[in-house]
């Protein structure tokens, strides 16, 4: 392989930009965390100093721990997250199949129906969703926001996804079926694990914005059985008083489970998209 | 037992109708190639047969069993792709048992099919192994052995050579000749490669544009080809075509044929040429001349020298030329 020659005036541009970029990127995360373990006056006074021994403080987390069934809207996101993502990965993976791999009639405009929910926000939806979820009787559930975050992953999920499979060697199918395997089986067993990257990359994408989410829970799910760990955090936050303290630590404690999941399926993500680009 | 009969398969995709009208009989332990240009439909041929496309019309008989509407792990047949298609998470001993575990076969008789197998193909030391971990070779031979564990009455072979390298291809091309000759089963065998097909077949089937040119054995077709595509197709370097008008011929030969193989050079033949290029392969030596606008190939055994651009007379026996009619067809 030929070295590319680095122009060290580039290269340094290069890593002047990123790394600017990347602090400005964790900036935010850095001030969140820093002043969630600090006392409340000096989050106020000195909000991008240190903690030392003087403003030292968990009483955030205390709050947090206490005031609210913290650990249950911690288990209300996981729930909902993990679901979402489950069946936004085994439906889209199977649309994908069957668009990639049969010659039906349609194929293609079924290809393009399933694009278009991608350039449709289905928050424009959200009056009819909930009508939808009153009628049928899943307000204040997980339910109601597995179903619609499902939703709103499929499109963008079938779409990179098929993309994906196709790649996959058709004669590898091929002596599948020879073999005497189901088309369930050549899917689960011979397919799906060589789109694992495809799978992750799809993961990642829907996965923060779901975690994230406010609006949905918001209007679905407000119950204080049903609350999603952002929505849980806004108790914190009042239109007269609003406990900083506490905010910052649920957030700071929000950004945990999605950062170990994110570690999970990093590895695999970067596969994802960089395949293709590199040979 | 190992029979296979076309007939009448057609197969359309939409409006474009790929195979017209096959109709063909293989006997038992038969070795049969399928060859033609990209495109020509013998590969769609050999995915019908498998039972992996539906044929629009027409049918299947496999040792005297119609499997139109069977699966293809029903149909009693393997097939070896080109790409290997073995499956990547799986060591190559469960490669080569997959099918018959999906079959419900014993374990007893599955290790004794492996170990049957990979004995014949040299895999031993190899089967706990990933194909990830094998050389191209490997991984086609057992490619191989995953077909002959399932004791199919019918081989498929789907251009199988085509990803080796040249070397590795003239192995793997004496190995499948002797597994025929040792296992005695029919095959059915896809290339592109006329030289794969003159040195492996008892019979070639030639395919053009979805119809059968010529059926016959390598030595008929290259002896006494039916028309000019078949002509054209069948030998290596391919023979010359030239106008009727050159040689003193009955008005209703259009073209002529000459086997490269079939011409000398001398001084009183009854066609002038020009040597554009010579090319020294040691054993032989291929002359191309140019005669009126057109590049002939001549080639001549042993070494000899030209010069480029001397002037040459052709010299042919007239019993070695090919006549053909205005649509290509030979006149005998």
């Amino acid at each position: 392989m030929q070295r590319v020659k680095h122009n060290w005036l580039n290269l340094t541009l290069a890593h002047t930009a990123l790394i600017a970029y990347t602090i400005i990127a964790l900036f935010p995360v850095v001030v969140i965390l820093v002043n969630s373990f600090k006392t409340r006056k000096a989050i106020f006074r000195e909000p991008l100093a240190l903690p030392n021994s003087e403003t030292f403080s968990l009483v955030g987390y205390e709050t947090v721990l206490k005031q609210g069934d913290y650990f249950g809207y911690f288990q209300n996101s996981l729930i909902v997250t993990v679901g979402s993502l489950f069946f936004i990965l085994l439906f889209g993976a199977m649309a994908a199949f069957a668009l990639s791999e049969y010659r039906f009639r349609g194929n293609t405009l079924m290809g393009l129906y399933l694009a278009i929910g991608i350039m449709i926000p289905i928050r424009l939806g959200t009056v009819a969703i909930l009508q939808f979820m009153v009628a049928a009787g899943l307000v204040n559930t997980l339910t109601a926001l597995i179903l619609v975050y499902t939703a709103s992953g499929l499109p963008l999920s079938v779409f990179i996804l098929s993309e994906f499979m196709r790649q996959v060697s058709a004669d590898l199918k091929d002596a599948g079926r020879i073999d005497g395997l189901s088309e369930y089986r050549i899917f689960f067993q011979l397919v799906l694990p060589l789109v694992r990257p495809a799978l992750a990359t799809v993961a990642v994408f829907n996965m923060i914005p779901i975690w994230n989410d406010l609006w949905f829970p918001l209007i679905l799910a407000p119950g204080e059985d049903t609350k999603t760990l952002t929505l849980g955090s806004q108790v914190f936050i009042g239109q007269f008083v609003t406990d900083w303290n506490a905010v910052l630590s649920g957030l700071s404690l929000a950004i945990l489970p999605v950062m170990i999941l994110y570690v999970i399926f990093s590895k695999q993500l970067i596969r994802g998209i960089t395949s293709g680009a590199v040979k | 037992m190992g029979s296979l009969t076309l007939k009448n398969i057609r197969k359309s995709f939409g409006q474009v109708e790929v195979l017209h009208d096959i109709n063909l009989e293989v006997e038992e332990g038969e070795f049969v190639i399928f060859v033609g240009p990209s495109g020509c439909g013998k590969s769609t041929l050999l995915r019908i047969i498998a039972g992996l496309e539906n044929a629009t019309s027409g049918d299947v008989i496999i040792g005297g069993e119609r499997v139109n509407h069977l699966p293809p792990s029903k149909r009693g047949i393997a097939m070896v792709f080109q790409t290997y298609a073995l499956y990547p998470h799986l060591t190559v001993a469960k490669n080569m048992s997959l099918g018959l575990k999906q079959a419900g076969e014993s374990a007893s008789v599955i290790a004794e099919r492996v170990k049957m197998a990979a004995g014949m193909l040299e895999l031993e030391p190899y089967l706990q192994r990933r194909p990830a971990e094998l050389s191209g070779g490997q991984r086609q031979r057992v490619a191989i052995g995953r077909a002959i564990v399932r004791d199919p009455k019918l081989f498929l072979f789907d251009e199988p050579l085509s990803n080796l390298d040249a070397a590795l291809r003239v192995n793997t091309r004496i190995e499948i000749a002797g597994l025929h000759r040792r296992l005695g089963t029919t095959i059915i065998y896809v290339t592109h490669d006329q030289v794969e097909a003159m040195t492996l077949a008892d019979r070639i089937v030639v395919l053009q544009g979805g119809n059968v040119e010529q059926v016959g054995s390598p030595m008929e077709l290259y002896n006494d080809p039916d028309n000019i595509f078949v002509a054209g197709f069948i030998g290596s370097p391919a023979m010359n075509f030239l106008d009727a008008r050159l040689l003193d011929m009955p008005p209703e030969v259009k073209t002529i044929g000459l086997r490269p193989e079939a011409i000398s050079l001398g001084d009183d033949g009854p066609i002038a040429g020009e040597i554009s290029h010579l090319e020294h392969l040691g054993a032989d030596t291929n002359v191309y001349v140019h005669v009126n606008d057109k590049l002939l190939t001549v080639r001549l055994f042993g070494q000899h020298d030209y010069e480029v651009g001397s002037t040459v007379r052709l010299c042919f026996s007239p019993e070695s030329v090919f006549r053909f009619d205005v649509e290509g067809k030979r006149i005998r």
